[in-house]
């Protein structure tokens, strides 16, 4: 099989400005991936469907991971003009000194896809799409009309992640119910607060009923915030 | 017997490329009969439900409906080490809990580089075709029950699973939750008498599929019921991903255990049975002629079996930490491509952890298989796909 500088030396020639990227993979199976732009992601995908070379008929696996939101700390020597008072003289000193600066990477959601070849038996080439951020641009253009084995994992993706598949002909929740509001499978998740139900609480389980209670006869009761937001 | 069955003129695949269900009219302008099948239909294996559309018999839409056992797996997994998720895999298709081991060890050893003794590979292969062997006898019996022939041929299935439940008991102290592999081998050696009692088993085994076939492939009903029943195009099932015996049902050379020679099975001669129509007949007599397959493999490997240690002296197997990477690895499961993506950051546990269920990917085609049947056949391709939900929902 071609590597996957050749794959995207081949995707290149093919689609004008595909904007595909090599994201190595450090660990010991080696499987390395190509990142693709969204925009150009269908003709890529059929480039690689229907190029006699690579003939990657069989979509394997479809699957979202979530990069959440990073802070990250760096340690930035500055130097500095800082006035001090030596021996009754005001003099102008440079100094160095370290400073801890915090920023946030902003996190993304992913959608990866193995490609396998039943013709020529090869593979897997790996394929992978980025969100912009995981909040409200989540959209994602789907492959399912070029690999219909996409269309319940798209699904799935789209219960459990969030991202939204453009172009999915039947894009509804797959596991979870059509009420359910959250995607479990992200990383900040947090379970539904709904432990009044609990029959017989104990341990962990009844210490997160009375903080129930007590939210509840507080101002924040989730319930009487739902029924005014649905009008019931 | 019906006019129906013989009826392939709708063309699953359209040739523009687009690979939508075709929509069916209804044959008059009378109203549609919507049923829910499931998911408490005895026949649905477990609770799984198709919405179908009725007019008449004849099915104009179906839509299935998925979650009732879903448990988030995968999200359990991130919040455990490595090897305490071993024991959930036996719980995804429990049917098939060796080769679910199996799958996800060898995913972690393409994470790890990990090396795998060679009594290990034999062992695993041993264990795997057994499962297969028990998977696809039931299957048959599975299939056979729903097509009205309550009980018995499930039972004479049953008969033959039971011996190598038993064979598994012995090894691993488990019937069904088997919790055997280990990254790097497997948790505990065969013994000589284990491997007797195997051999026994694998000899008497052929035994039971002749009765077995002689039942059941000649009947008339059955071949009445099954053939020109959901045809499964070639070019359809490779594009939706449907793998294992569906995928070779329709005449699509692909068996994983060829094509990526994991484990030992580089080291065996066996054939791949393929179909020639796609439909439920073909799909029924591939089980058996993958069993015959199976059970030459099983000769073989208990010949070879090698001596030695089962498990890497250099495993580590708690507490390590995978270098950040990625690594999908697949397994021919007995219901299809079984596979599992891990992601590391370097940490105790996966950062992500998916797995590539055969079980509901080989779902995605139930709709065009089914459109324009009889209502009764539907319960039939369904049961042909031959899927369990504890795998289907995670």
């Amino acid at each position: 099989m071609k590597s996957v500088e050749e794959i995207k030396a081949a995707i290149e020639a093919a689609v004008p400005g595909a904007g595909v990227e090599i994201q190595t993979n450090p660990s010991v199976s080696a499987q390395h991936s190509l990142r693709l732009a969204p925009s150009h992601a269908i003709e890529v995908a059929t480039f690689l469907r229907d190029d006699p070379e690579m003939a990657l008929d069989f979509l394997s696996n479809a699957t979202g991971v979530d990069w959440p939101d990073k802070e990250i700390s760096e340690k930035v020597k500055v130097t500095r003009t800082v006035t001090k008072t030596v021996d009754g003289v005001e003099q102008h000193l440079e100094e160095t000194v370290e400073e801890t600066t915090r920023r946030i990477a902003p996190g993304c959601l992913e959608a990866v896809y193995h490609l396998y070849s039943v013709a020529k038996g090869h593979g897997p080439v790996v394929i992978r799409m980025k969100t912009v951020n995981r909040a409200d641009q989540v959209e994602l253009p789907s492959l399912t009309p070029v690999w219909r084995s996409a269309e319940f994992q798209e699904r799935e993706i789209f219960d459990l992640f969030g991202i939204v598949f453009k172009g999915h002909p039947d894009l509804r929740r797959l596991l979870m119910w059509d009420e359910f509001k959250d995607h479990p499978m992200r990383r900040d998740y947090v379970d539904p607060d709904d432990f009044e139900y609990e029959p017989t609480a104990h341990d962990e389980v009844l210490k997160r009923a009375q903080e129930h209670k007590s939210r509840e006869q507080g101002t924040g009761n989730r319930d009487q915030k739902d029924q005014a937001a649905t009008g019931l | 017997m019906s006019s129906s069955a013989t009826d392939n003129s709708i063309s699953l695949l359209r040739p523009d490329g687009w690979n939508r269900p075709p929509v069916i009219e209804p044959s008059n302008d009378g109203d549609l009969l919507e049923v829910a099948m499931g998911p408490h239909h005895p026949s649905t294996h477990g609770v799984f439900r198709m919405d179908v559309a009725l007019d008449g018999e004849r099915v104009i839409r179906l839509k299935p409906v998925f979650g009732y056992l879903h448990r988030n797996h995968e999200k359990l997994a991130e919040g455990m080490s490595y090897l305490s998720s071993m024991p959930f895999t036996d719980r995804l298709d429990y049917i098939c809990p060796m080769t679910n081991n199996w799958a996800y060890a060898l995913a972690v050893e393409k994470l790890t580089g990990q090396e795998v003794p060679e009594r290990a590979q034999y062992l695993r292969v041993i264990v795997g075709e057994l499962t297969r062997v028990q998977n696809h006898a039931s299957a048959i019996g599975f299939l056979i029950q729903e097509m009205g022939a309550s009980g018995t041929p499930l039972m004479y299935a049953f008969k033959a699973r039971e011996k190598i439940l038993d064979l598994f008991e012995e090894l691993t102290g488990a019937r069904m939750m088997v919790n055997y592999m280990r990254f790097g081998g497997c948790r505990v050696d065969a013994t000589p008498a284990w491997l007797t009692a195997t051999r026994k088993v694998v000899d008497e085994l052929p035994q039971f599929v002749d009765e077995f076939e002689n039942l059941l492939t000649g009947n008339e009903i059955l071949m009445a019921r099954t053939q020109g029943i959901g045809i499964l195009p070639a070019e359809l099932a490779v594009n939706a991903g449907v793998t294992g015996p569906m995928l070779r049902a329709s005449g699509v050379n692909y068996d994983i255990r060829k094509v990526d020679k994991y484990g030992a099975y580089d080291r065996f001669k066996f054939r791949v049975p393929l179909g020639d129509h796609g439909d439920v007949y073909d799909r029924f007599m591939i089980r058996f002629l993958e069993i015959r397959e199976s059970l030459a493999i099983l000769d073989q490997a208990l010949k070879q079996i090698p001596g030695g240690p089962v498990m890497d002296s250099k495993a580590k197997l708690r507490g390590f930490r995978p270098k950040p990477g990625e690594a999908y690895g697949r397994i021919e499961a007995p219901k299809g491509e079984l596979g599992f993506y891990l992601i590391s950051d370097g940490g105790p546990n996966p950062y992500r952890y998916r797995i590539r269920p055969p079980s509901l990917i080989n779902l995605t085609i139930l709709e065009d298989m089914c459109l324009g049947q009889n209502v009764a056949d539907v319960v039939l391709i369904f049961g042909s796909v031959d899927i369990v939900l504890g795998e289907v929902d995670r």
